[in-house]
């Protein structure tokens, strides 16, 4: 991913801050710029969200995307998020550990690097509640 | 709007093809299927290629004016092409399109064409294009693949419904059952319960012989007004219903991940428009890129109840002969999936079965097929029904 793509996002991927309808109420991570339910009539302003969730759903990944090869096996999930809204994001915990309805919270954490050289990218990933960060 | 009926078909062979182009595979598709047809160049009034990704598969973009091109249709009589991009769902939405060409009249004589040349990339960089077709800001920079996504629908649907390992394993046995009898098939070979379960995890709980593999490979149909099909073939198959629908790009926004909404709208139009109701379906060719997939599409298109899928599949209820026979042709699992021509691929096993012409895959009586061709984890969805009546 190119710096600006990344840049752009950073206070979002790094802060998990989303985005708030105040029209409707709902609640939206990853941000949107529009309300896809209010659609032009909403009125959209940034949140932060707490992090506390659950997973949803979850995989653990033994062919890696490119990137993450050295990351293997991997825990994938769907995190619902207390305020409603889920995401993606890798639930660092033992592959055998993970478990739906697993409570997790959020936690800072290197996602990726451009090579040896390259830019590190960092982000927002999930741990067992109770672990230590 | 003017009925539709398909005239003329031809695939190429799926499968790895380390001696063939891009161009190479089109070309024979194409004219293939126009030889089918008994058409000339000079009567084509238009075509349409979907293909999902040839700027990152062969490095070649404006692949509308490469056919035309290499197609022999681009000098003199130039005639208009136009490529057509929904991921894994390009073939499907390209033959919408040709059908949009005909039923409104502007056209009579259409190309509707798919295509991908997955293998000129090393395996990593074909998984890297793939992931594109999701959302790569929110869920490819997160490590998602989409075995992965996949995966995730698949445990879901396990802890929801109680769907088996064992019960996605039956999908892959079924289709490469199918396959074994195409003679375009990828992998004929044949696969049990115990390999599928045996095979490497690629993502949990999907094995590698839950997913279709990488593949080459092109398909192409030639389109044209019912009321004129008889004058090049004695079996046209006519187009009984179009309709495509959406749904959020990432997984993660969907009301429940288990459900392909767009799937389920797409099906729904698509009945209504045929005036029809999944009884009334004979066979159907569903998108299995994964063997999870299969049993959503089932449930999504009204084949069996939701939940119940899994164990539909492993009681034989989809098999040729059986309650509705799904993916005769070997699926995408045993057929292989050249992303771009599976939904014209798909469309073309419905016309040879409804011409009578499936060989050792023929479904007695087929009368009407139906085929589901899903872009992403489930953004767009397109449905097709065909017809041996008007």
């Amino acid at each position: 991913m190119s710096v600006p793509r990344f840049w752009r996002k950073q206070i979002a991927r790094y802060n998990l801050v989303g985005t708030h309808c105040q029209k409707c109420d709902e609640y939206f991570y990853p941000p949107r710029n529009m309300c896809p339910a209010c659609r032009r009539e909403g009125e959209i302003e940034d949140f932060k969200f707490s992090g506390k969730g659950e997973v949803m759903t979850f995989t653990v990944i033994h062919t890696a995307a490119e990137g993450f090869e050295n990351q293997t096996p991997y825990v994938l999930g769907i995190i619902k998020l207390e305020e409603g809204p889920s995401l993606t994001s890798q639930i660092v915990c033992d592959s055998k550990e993970a478990y739906i309805g697993m409570k997790v919270s959020p936690v800072f954490r290197k996602l990726g690097q451009d090579g040896e050289q390259g830019m590190i990218y960092y982000g927002t990933k999930f741990v067992p509640e109770n672990a230590r960060n | 709007m003017r009925d539709v009926a398909i005239i003329g078909v031809k695939n190429t062979k799926f499968g790895e093809q380390w001696d063939r182009s891009f161009r190479d595979l089109v070309v024979e598709a194409g004219v293939g299927a126009v030889g089918d047809a008994g058409v000339v160049g000079e009567k084509i009034d238009s075509m349409f290629v979907g293909n999902m990704s040839g700027g990152q598969f062969v490095e070649q973009e404006h692949i509308g004016a490469l056919i035309a091109d290499y197609s022999g249709l681009a000098k003199d009589i130039h005639v208009p092409s136009t490529r057509v991009e929904a991921a894994c769902a390009s073939g499907g939405l390209a033959l919408r399109q040709g059908i949009y060409a005909v039923a409104s009249g502007m056209d009579d004589i259409v190309i509707a064409a798919g295509a991908e040349k997955m293998t000129d990339v090393p395996s990593a960089k074909a998984s890297s294009a793939l992931a594109a077709a999701a959302d790569r800001e929110w869920e490819g920079i997160m490590g998602a693949t989409f075995p992965g996504l996949y995966a995730m629908i698949a445990k879901m649907h396990m802890h929801k419904y109680g769907t088996t390992s064992e019960q996605l394993a039956s999908v892959a046995v079924k289709n490469h059952h199918n396959g074994q009898h195409n003679p375009i098939a990828q992998y004929k070979s044949q696969i049990t319960i115990e390999s599928v379960l045996k095979s490497i995890m690629v993502a949990d709980p999907l094995h590698i012989f839950d997913c279709s593999p990488i593949t080459d490979g092109a398909s192409a149909v030639v389109l044209a007004p019912a009321d004129i099909a008889h004058e090049f073939t004695d079996t046209p198959i006519y187009v009984k219903a179009t309709a495509q629908a959406s749904d959020t790009i990432a997984l993660h926004d969907r009301r429940d991940i288990t459900t392909l909404d767009a799937a389920v709208a797409a099906g729904k139009r698509a009945y209504q428009m045929a005036k029809m109701e999944p009884k009334n379906i004979d066979l159907a060719e569903v998108h299995d890129c994964f063997t999870i997939a299969e049993i959503c599409a089932i449930e999504d298109l009204g084949f069996a109840k939701k939940g119940e899928g899994g164990i539909m599949t492993m009681n034989g209820e989809t098999e040729i002969g059986a309650k509705i026979p799904i993916n005769t042709s070997g699926g995408l699992k045993s057929c292989g999936h050249p992303v771009g021509a599976t939904g014209v691929k798909q469309a073309i096993e419905i016309v040879q079965q409804l011409r009578g012409e499936a060989g050792k895959r023929q479904v007695d009586g087929a009368e009407v097929g139906m085929t589901h061709n899903v872009g992403g984890s489930g953004a767009t969805a397109v449905v097709h029904i065909f017809s041996r009546d008007r």
